[in-house]
């Protein structure tokens, strides 16, 4: 049976209002909206989409997602699990928030061999809270495993020993043909997540969370530290204002745009 | 031989692909005598570098070297840049935040464990450490964030395409070639089937002055219709959220933001997109934001500099009709 790990980091909603992000700039961190819970980042939920079109597709799979944070909201973490990947694990250590993408890929890479590896490694091109996209690119590089970005379709090949794959390239998009144990990071294109049914979140809230620490994964240090150092953290100030263009009605007011427009050189 | 800081240029046909330059103007900042390596095969037009403001370019020479951008994706690349980093030991390494740059540099991190500063929009040289500091978007653009390197260990900064406007000032670099073609990489690698290009529809985004973007709002793909009509009449692009072109109403090549594409258009007129953080961050650098939305408090309000509050089946109509009037054409 093909075993798929599928990286999934728990992010802020990314859908408040851009005037309610706010940060404190002295303790250079986030500060959350309140009553706002977080979210599975969104490019996860598309990879664990694709993991499971490969199951719908025939592939007898066990589907396994793996997170690195602390303070886990359960209910948001367990959605991969309520449409239908089969195992949880987090590795819920307060040291994770130090950590940076190679830190983070060493307790990845750690916590999937210690769980019997994997043949297919699935992420989300980026995590929506730093929008590097290191992380897996930095798995593939630790586990030797090719990598393929930007996934957009994927199939198991005709023989079953290697992936078929359409990457969004420049322009169009590449047909790839990737061996496995492989690293892919899966992109929006591939199409959003399942709707959880009641039969699947009933089946998420019986499932119980398999918990570790990074102490649990024997790995020793992971951290790769003091390299690189925040030292500021600021929301930008937009300078613009706007002038609104009213008119005696809507289809007036678009009129007189595009005169203003026209006035302003813009058109 | 050490080096201060190295730029990995990419190369695509053969040439220089646009964010080279941009990358020597971001060296700039805090080294005037970059080298700039290059991975090649025989194809290369060295002609192409003829003004590029560097001190040096070093040549990596492999026959393989322009296929894997598209087989192996970038992983004989980032060997050849591994190697290159081998040799020079350069203090920092330079990179463009392309789907080339990401892989290659996060590669390159991985393998020196190094720090690594992504997607900056700012570099400079802190005077009183001495050490690079680079300010990048983070959050999706509501925010930014202000790093500085520590230790003495590699430093990887990849710089985000558009941020530093390229480089005119030209050159006649000393060019170096390196023989890596014994490099290869160990292991399984992917392999290309085939390159599927997608004829984009229209005017392409990056190189217009106008461009017009349909977001959640037109309420599905029909209204896309209207807004074609309105580019045929300014010359425009077609843009759109990553909302629309989710939805179907239309192909992802058309988004605009941090992962679609990055614009700098003179106006810039969106319809019925809210303007979130992730949408502005790609075409922050758009001079002028026309917006039409039915909501006042709509983000993009606060980046436009005219707008309309209305529904866009209102507003859009007389909007186009008043547009080809001063064109002297007639709507159909
Ligand atoms: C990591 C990440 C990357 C992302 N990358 C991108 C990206 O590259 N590009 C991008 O665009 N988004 C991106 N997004 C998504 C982004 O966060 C927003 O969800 C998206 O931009 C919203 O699209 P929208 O403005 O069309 O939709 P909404 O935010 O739903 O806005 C619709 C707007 O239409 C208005 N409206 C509704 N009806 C009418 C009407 N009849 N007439 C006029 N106006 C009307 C509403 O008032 C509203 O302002 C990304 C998100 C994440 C998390
Ligand atoms: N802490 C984490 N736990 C699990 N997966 C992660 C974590 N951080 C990053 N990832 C995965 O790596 C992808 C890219 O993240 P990043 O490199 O942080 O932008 C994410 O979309 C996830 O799939």
């Amino acid at each position: 049976m093909l075993k798929i790990a599928v990286c999934a980091k728990q992010v802020p909603d990314t859908d408040i209002p851009p005037s309610q992000f706010k940060v404190d700039e002295d303790e250079l961190q986030v500060i959350p909206p309140a009553g706002v819970p977080p979210i599975v980042n969104g490019f996860d939920m598309n990879a664990v989409e694709a993991a499971l079109r490969l199951r719908d597709e025939g592939v007898e799979c066990e589907i396994v997602i793996f997170s690195v944070g602390t303070a886990f909201a359960l209910d948001v973490m367990k959605k991969p699990l309520a449409i239908g990947a089969d195992r949880l694990v987090l590795v819920d250590d307060e040291t994770s928030e130090a950590l940076d993408a190679l830190g983070t890929a060493r307790v990845l890479a750690a916590a999937i061999e210690q769980d019997g590896g994997a043949d297919l490694v699935l992420a989300g091109r980026q995590a929506s809270d730093w929008d590097q996209g290191h992380v897996p690119i930095m798995l593939s590089e630790l586990m030797s495993a090719p990598l393929v970005t930007l996934v957009r379709n994927l199939a198991m090949s005709a023989g079953g020993d290697s992936f078929e794959v359409e990457r969004v390239a420049e322009g169009g998009f590449q047909r790839i043909e990737c061996p496995m144990p492989a690293v892919m990071t899966v992109t929006n294109e591939l199409g959003e997540a399942r709707y959880a049914n009641l039969r699947g979140i009933m089946a998420a809230t019986r499932k119980r969370p398999e918990t570790r620490t990074i102490a649990d994964l024997g790995i020793g240090d992971v951290a790769n530290d003091g390299k690189l150092a925040m030292t500021g953290l600021f929301v930008p100030v937009s300078e613009s204002t706007v002038e609104f263009i009213e008119g005696e009605d809507e289809a007036d007011a678009g009129r007189l745009l595009a005169l203003r427009l026209r006035e302003a050189k813009l058109i | 031989m050490s080096v201060g800081v190295l730029i990995v240029g990419e190369v695509v046909d053969g040439g220089l692909h646009p964010t080279v330059r941009q990358l020597v103007n971001a060296a700039g900042q805090i080294d005037q005598d970059a080298l700039l390596c290059l991975a090649v095969d025989d194809a290369f037009d060295v002609g192409a570098l003829d003004c590029v403001r560097v001190g040096n370019v070093i040549l990596l020479e492999h026959p393989n070297a322009a296929d894997d951008g598209v087989g192996g994706v970038y992983s004989l690349v980032s060997e050849l840049v591994c190697e290159a980093i081998e040799r020079l030991q350069p203090s920092s390494v330079l990179i463009a935040k392309t789907d080339a740059g990401s892989v290659v540099s996060a590669r390159v991190a991985a393998r020196f464990a190094a720090g690594l500063a992504a997607d900056c929009v700012d570099l400079t040289v802190n005077p009183s450490t001495g050490r690079v500091a680079v300010t990048r978007p983070v959050h999706g653009g509501s925010a930014f964030a202000v790093y500085e390197f520590a230790g003495d260990g590699l430093q990887v900064v990849s710089v985000r395409p558009g941020a530093f406007e390229a480089d005119v000032a030209g050159g006649t670099p000393e060019v170096e070639r390196i023989d890596l073609s014994g490099v290869s990489v160990s292991g399984a690698v992917p392999v290309l089937v085939e390159t599927v290009s997608e004829a984009g529809e229209g005017i392409p985004l990056e190189q217009a002055d106008v461009v017009v973007s349909g977001g959640r709002g037109l309420g599905g793909p029909e209204p896309f219709e209207n807004l074609r009509e309105l580019c045929g009449l300014l010359n425009a692009a077609l843009g759109a959220s990553r909302a629309a072109c989710d939805a179907g109403w239309i192909d992802h090549s058309h988004q605009v933001g941090l992962t679609g594409k990055s614009i700098s258009p003179t106006t810039y007129i969106t319809v019925g997109v809210s303007g979130a953080s992730q949408h502005m961050a790609g075409c922050s650098s758009a001079r002028n934001i026309v917006a039409i939305d039915k909501d006042r408090e709509a983000n993009i309000f606060s980046h436009a500099r005219y707008g309309v509050v209305g529904d866009w089946a209102k507003v859009l109509p007389a909007f186009t009709a008043a547009v080809a009037e001063l064109a002297g054409k007639e709507t159909p």
